[in-house]
């Protein structure tokens, strides 16, 4: 019978330090710890593949060798290695971490500015979509969007892999975002290898390592981070068309059970700067109904003038006045930039919540003195009228609170494409960037970040 | 579960069949390679120790793929330039017999399929196409592979054979087709990838510090 030791013990050609191969047979290459020389892990005398003679040296904030809990089994973290992107002749770098598990095999993890990704491997390429402007892939009959397409470099790694790897490596890789999850194909020549990633809180990935101390706070957005507040706006959206329903079902209520009787209608003339003589009292009419609105129209022939009316809405048996002023004023004529006008000869407004009874109109109107001739004016009342203005007030009032989350909303995913190929909002460098548009191929990253 | 009996011609141990249909065993006492003739066995060779590796299965491990029970009886040990991987012969719950490949930890389970002339290996070429049960498979891979050792219980026999071509072909949802080419005409095996979990498997070799 077979018994294979876990951990094999090697020394590395070029320092001499003790080398562990966690995964025995299956690393291809690995690290060493000491002097980060890249060795042939398949070569028994572990031959030296590239020695390391960079400056910049990064530190796994998961310690290689640490074993955490992910989808129910545990796994050792024994690979690293940080990524760059070079975009506009800034470099992007990421880190990515090998985990093993001597059963269910390999798993990866990968973190940007504090946005980390639980990626697995998948046997089912998705399906590309063409069509449309932006390419998209479908993977288990959902749809991913196209985010980017780069060509990354290795500038660092450490530990072991189950593949063949050093520093200066370089893979065309594209993403493709269907939030929370984000599918990636590397390819390389020889092979074509496609993902999974799930975005995971880096809180989850502290839990599951049992690692020290807090994680840095993710910055911006990631292109596959899921919107939290997303299912919220739905809701919101929702209860929107619930509230604006019922408030439409109000107002045809109100239309439909809304009196709107005339109860007075009469015309007068006055003659400006006749003082006070010009005040009148009407007879007297009947306001029946609940109490509800009064509309007042009034009309007067002004042209290129104005008149004034001091009115007061006087209930014949309590005595009660409701008073209150319009004004009237139309102004008409033309200049360098055609013909123009201001104001009206009619007047709307309304009294809000008028008891039934027996009123009478006092009303004392005023006009420019100058004028020489009668003004005729003519007083409309209109009981319990429906108005559309309450119902348009509180249609704005409810819309608000959605569009605010469709605004936010808008912004989240504007910085979310702000990174990708696509970008919703094109800043200026973009475009210049764009149109200068070449391959990266001879981009060369010196492990600077 | 008791498949037929027989004594090992090298050392006189009563060696016992899973699977009926097995046409080489190994001795599990001394190493013999032993062949099926009729009923009698002849020892044919003798097997080197197998280099350690990280499969978790072994010889005697159960479970189940697409509700068929399954238990390990045989494994072919295959190496190539990067590396290694296993082919464990199962021996299915209705007697028939399947392959699990385990590559790092990468599982697979495929099956013998008929298929009348299959291409040959000098007209073979990474990135053509075939059909074979109605499904489209892309040759991927040509590997160059020898055996590196077998244990067990397989259903054809290796002691004569050394270096072996396979063509890896996928079709892209999952399912994948392996020619092998150590025989001739050359046989097809079509599978599908599975997962760890999925097989459901008890009787796992036991990982030290796991």
């Amino acid at each position: 019978m077979v018994s294979a030791p876990s951990v094999k013990g090697l020394i590395c050609p070029n320092c001499g330090a003790a080398i562990t191969l966690r995964t025995g047979a299956q690393a291809q290459t690995v690290v060493c710890d000491n002097c980060h020389a890249v060795l042939d892990a398949k070569d028994p005398n572990l031959k030296i593949l590239q020695k390391f003679d960079e400056k910049m040296t990064w530190r796994p904030e998961i310690p290689l060798g640490t074993r955490g809990t992910l989808k129910g089994d545990q796994y050792e973290a024994i690979g690293f290695q940080v990524r760059a992107i070079r975009e506009d002749g800034v470099d992007y770098s990421w880190r990515e971490y090998v985990l093993w598990n001597p059963y269910t095999g390999y798993r990866y993890l990968s973190e940007y500015d504090g946005h980390w990704n639980d990626i697995v491997v998948t046997t089912t390429p998705p399906t590309e979509l063409s069509g449309g402007l932006a390419s998209a892939v479908e993977f288990h009959g959902e749809t991913f969007k196209h985010f980017q397409t780069a060509r990354s470099t290795t500038v660092f790694i450490l530990g072991e892999f189950p593949w063949q790897v050093k520093r200066g490596d370089r893979v065309r890789g594209r993403d493709f975002v269907s939030p929370p999850q984000m599918l990636s194909e590397e390819k390389t020549d020889q092979e074509t290898t496609w993902s999974v990633g799930t975005y995971t809180t880096p809180q989850r990935i502290w839990e599951a390592f049992k690692l020290p101390g807090s994680p840095h706070e993710p910055r911006g957005v990631f292109e596959n981070q899921p919107d939290d507040y997303a299912p919220a706006a739905k809701d919101l959206s929702a209860l929107f068309g619930i509230f604006t329903l019922l408030l439409l079902v109000l107002l045809m209520g109100r239309m439909a059970t809304a009196g709107n009787t005339k109860v007075f209608e009469e015309s007068f003339q006055f003659r400006p700067g006749g003082g006070d003589s010009s005040a009148l009292v009407t007879k007297v009419f009947p306001i029946t109904g609940r109490t509800s609105n009064v509309e007042v129209d009034i009309s007067a022939d002004v042209s290129n003038s104005w008149a004034y009316f001091n009115l007061a809405l006087i209930n014949e048996g309590t005595g009660k006045a409701i008073d209150f002023g319009r004004e009237v004023s139309y102004y008409f004529g033309s200049d360098a930039d055609g013909s123009w006008s201001e104001g009206s000869s009619a007047d709307r407004s309304f009294l809000p919540t008028v008891p039934a009874g027996n009123y009478f109109l006092r009303v004392q109107p005023e006009g420019p003195a100058d004028v020489r001739r009668f003004l005729t004016y003519r007083i409309v009342l209109r009981r319990d009228v429906p108005r559309l203005t309450w119902f348009l007030i509180a249609l704005a009032l409810l819309a608000a609170v959605p569009l605010i989350a469709v605004f936010r909303a808008w912004g989240f995913e504007t910085k979310r494409w702000k990174e990708s190929d696509h970008p919703l909002v094109v800043t200026q460098a973009q475009a210049a960037a764009a149109s200068d548009d070449d391959d990266d191929t001879e981009d060369s990253f010196k492990g600077a970040s | 579960m008791t498949g037929p009996t027989a004594n090992c011609p090298g050392c006189g141990a009563k060696i016992d069949f899973r699977w009926s249909s097995a046409v080489q065993t190994t001795c599990p006492f001394c190493k013999s390679i032993l062949v099926r003739h009729d009923v009698d066995l002849a020892k044919v060779g003798e097997v080197g120790d197998l280099p350690a590796d990280q499969s978790p299965i072994q010889l005697g491990t159960t479970g189940t793929f697409q509700k068929r029970h399954f238990t390990v009886v045989g494994r072919i040990l295959y190496e190539y330039e990067r590396g290694g991987w296993n082919e464990w012969h199962l021996r299915l719950d209705d007697a028939t017999s399947a392959w699990l490949s385990d590559a790092m930890a990468e599982y697979a389970v495929s099956r013998r399929a008929d298929a009348a002339d299959l291409p040959a290996a000098a007209d073979m070429h990474v990135g053509e196409s075939h059909r074979w049960d109605g499904r489209a498979y892309t040759a991927a891979a040509l590997t160059n592979a020898h055996y590196r050792g077998v244990e067990g219980e397989l259903p054809f026999e290796t002691w004569n054979k050394h270096d072996v071509l396979f063509v890896d072909l996928d079709a892209q949802d999952g399912h994948f087709a392996t020619i092998d080419y150590s025989d001739e005409p050359p046989t097809l095996y079509l599978g599908e990838y599975t997962e760890f979990d999925d097989l459901h498997m008890s009787n796992l070799r036991q990982i030290e510090g796991w």
